[in-house]
């Protein structure tokens, strides 16, 4: 008898897991399904929304793919990753002008990329020079060097001092709330741009409308998600990064270099906050407040991928932006934070680890 | 010998409170205007302790990641206000609910009281319902995800609050939410009063706590923020326990929302952003120490005691360079000093206690007072 329920027992929880692997099964192709299905309504019934939200959907990739790099190798959540891509922004325009807030007016260093001779000159339909494109890579190098440093300073301590994985997402948000009173006490509260003037939309076919530099930002979103997986799929150091990601000991037991690694993670989420910053602010105003706000599409994101795969976080991002910008057609535009916390909610009930997540 | 580590929290505390007194003094040089600055700002450290001492229930006993105090901040603070206030009488003004004339019927002289304990009630209750709902989706996965969602709900609320100008009023805000107990005092004299019935409701909430974090339940808690599965191995519903102090977190922050829009007398969105309503409480209880209720109170202290140094310092003559930047140091002073804390002094100021229990207390003090008779003496 005792034999017999034994078996019982073993035969039921057999069926339980499988039960369970459909159900996952079902939860990953019907969100495969859902997103199929919200892409192709948005792109037939919205398509100028559908087309803004694949750009704001790209820039956000970018931040997204830092942050679950960050998170795949480092195991926190960095909360301090909308108000870094803050900084970002704000250094470009930095360079760009050379000014910073004085007692109420901006004052200039006298130094600044604008200043170099043609660098304001318009490149084609753009609306920036090659001043900017400078600007953009010299953010990318100064914020990589930033991240590492601020690594040494604030996450290294605690690495070795083994604390709680909750304390280092603490630390992130201490990191960030300072971060934001930082950009208050350089540049000050008010709006900047990067470039000042209106400038035309230019039309393209289905009726859709674009100016040039939306144009831009997603060609290099595109480009450096492409470069970003080439990385971590075709150089050593992304399979490197990609091991540990996936089980720190045995990364280590295989003799990789932990501290490589984490170097290099900070230094490629650095400088692709830094260029998502930018590209961020091209089409609307610096403000140190964005940062915070921005989080949420990011985690958003970042969990809909699967926190730890550079691939979901992609996708995720699209989903968001396309999501929070084709919303717009039919709630109000405050919502659109709504927009990305609904997704989270939905993709936390439904399949917590995301799309791309492994089971364990 | 006197450790230089111990010093720390007494030297700094003191100094803090030195200079809150001092600076209103000196610049008044009134002693009547002095007192009452100061009561207003107890009052305020009061309201703050409230919320630190729930966070600490949350993060500091129970080990829950709430980074959207903001969400049940504005829940209690709305709440009590639409409980509280008459119905609106004008168009331009519009919210819903309004039971005020319905909570004050003309018994036992309750119209002073019983709509302000409604109030609170009911806030604490919102709040509540607010963190059962949110931890169904979220307190099995692990921690930083509820934290992402709770950043998530305070936002989603602030943005309801903006956005749908029918509920409370948008941007505009409620204002005129009666003030409890205000009939019985002179106006002058009213800070004093809300400032003990802050302190009452402060020490309730406190005993409270302690009373159970001290109790078995207590003792629960801190175990499965300590070892989640060691808890479930010694038969205890991880979930169910962790739901329950993150709601009765949540029902403490709903009741210092309440007392906050009391103490106002109104409320508005701009309130409830992200730094203010969320992280400022976070740095008071780490830096007071999370896991003792003596430092939430005590963080509560410091962190406002430095605002409110910041506050006196801008009406000083300052160069024009400082005096439009003093808030933001300020702030990234704060920010500064959580990430310091965290690296240098994680435990705060007051470390976390290693026993938490009524009956070993007890049975401590009582072992102290008679100390055992040494065998072996000879009896008279």
């Amino acid at each position: 008898m005792a034999l017999f329920s034994t078996r019982l027992t073993n035969r039921l929880a057999e069926a339980r897991a499988q039960l369970q692997r459909v159900g996952d099964t079902a939860s990953g192709v019907g969100l495969w399904a859902l997103i199929g299905i919200l892409f192709s309504y948005a792109a037939l019934a919205e398509t100028q929304l559908f087309i803004i939200g694949l750009i704001v959907g790209g820039v956000l990739a970018l931040g997204a793919i830092g942050l679950t790099l960050i998170y795949g190798v480092l195991r926190f959540g960095n909360f301090a990753h909308g108000d870094t891509m803050m900084l970002g922004s704000y250094l470009a325009f930095f360079f760009l002008t050379g000014r910073v807030l004085a007692e109420r007016r901006d004052t200039s260093i006298g130094f600044s990329l604008n200043d170099l001779p043609g660098a304001t000159e318009r490149l084609g339909d753009l609306t920036f020079g090659y001043g900017f494109l400078l600007a953009i890579a010299l953010t990318a190098i100064v914020l990589a060097a930033f991240s590492v440093g601020l690594d040494r300073l604030v996450y290294r301590p605690l690495r070795r001092r083994r604390s709680a994985i909750v304390i280092f997402a603490m630390a992130s948000l201490g990191v960030a709330f300072s971060l934001r009173a930082l950009l208050l006490i350089i540049w000050g509260p008010g709006p900047r741009s990067y470039i000042k003037g209106i400038f035309l939309a230019q039309k393209y076919p289905f009726d859709i409308t674009l100016k040039t530099d939306q144009v831009f930002i997603f060609a290099v979103a595109l480009a450096l998600a492409v470069l970003v997986y080439l990385l971590l799929f075709r150089t050593k150091l992304g399979k490197a990064m990609r091991a540990y990601a996936d089980n720190a000991d045995l990364a280590l037991v295989s003799g990789i270099n932990t501290d490589r690694i984490i170097v290099w993670t900070w230094a490629i989420g650095g400088a692709l906050m830094a260029i998502a910053g930018i590209l961020l602010s091209l089409q609307a105003n610096l403000k140190p407040e964005l940062g915070f706000q921005l989080l949420l599409p990011l985690f958003a994101a970042a969990i809909l991928g699967g926190l730890g795969k550079p691939q979901g976080a992609f996708i995720g991002a699209l989903v968001v932006g396309v999501s929070q910008e084709v919303s717009v057609a039919y709630l109000s535009a405050g919502y659109k934070p709504g927009v990305a916390f609904a997704i989270l909610i939905l993709i936390l009930l439904l399949r917590p680890r995301g799309l791309f997540g492994s089971t364990t | 010998m006197i450790r230089a580590d111990r010093l720390i929290t007494p030297i700094a505390l003191f100094l803090v409170a030195f200079f809150v007194v001092a600076l209103p003094a000196e610049r008044s040089r009134d002693f009547d205007g002095t007192i009452t600055f100061l009561a207003g700002f107890a009052t305020t450290v009061g309201i703050y302790a409230i919320f630190t001492l729930a966070l600490n229930v949350q993060w500091g006993y129970t080990g829950v990641f709430n980074f959207g105090v903001a969400a049940f901040f504005l829940v209690g603070a709305y709440t009590s206000a639409i409980f509280t206030k008459p119905p609106s009488s004008s168009e331009f003004v519009q919210y819903v609910g309004g039971f005020g004339n319905f909570l004050s019927p003309p018994l036992l002289d309750s119209g002073e009281w019983l709509p302000f304990l409604v109030g609170i009630a009911a806030a604490g209750a919102m709040s509540g319902i607010l963190a059962f709902l949110l931890s169904l989706p979220t307190l099995r996965l692990r921690e930083d995800y509820l934290a992402i969602a709770t950043i998530g709900v305070a936002e989603l609320l602030r943005r309801v609050v903006i956005e749908e100008r029918g509920i409370v009023n948008g941007t505009n805000g409620l204002v005129g939410i009666p003030r409890p107990l205000s009939g019985y005092v002179d106006p002058r004299d009213y800070t004093f009063l809300f400032l003990g019935l802050v302190l009452v409701v402060l020490i309730l909430l406190f005993i409270a706590v302690e009373r159970g974090i001290r109790s078995p339940w207590g003792r629960v808690l801190r175990a499965l923020r300590e070892d989640e599965l060691a808890t479930a191995a010694s038969g205890k519903n991880v979930f169910a326990f962790k739901m329950q102090g993150f709601v009765v977190g949540a029902v403490i922050m709903g009741i210092g929302g309440a007392v906050f829009a009391y103490g106002r007398g109104s409320v508005g969105p701009e309130t409830f952003d992200h730094f203010f309503a969320t992280f400022l409480f976070w740095a008071m209880l780490i830096i007071g120490g999370s896991g003792n209720n003596r430092g939430a109170v005590a963080g509560a202290f410091f962190v406002w005691g430095i605002y409110t140094i910041a506050l006196q310092l801008n009406g000083y003559d300052l160069p024009a360079v400082l005096k439009t930047r003093i808030f933001f140091i300020r702030d990234f002073l704060i920010g500064a000093m959580l990430v310091l804390i965290l690296l240098l002094r994680p435990q705060g100021m007051f470390p976390e206690e290693r026993r938490v229990s009524i009956w070993l207390d007890r049975r401590m003090r009582q072992l102290r007072r008679a100390p055992p008779e040494t065998p072996g003496e000879p009896e008279p």
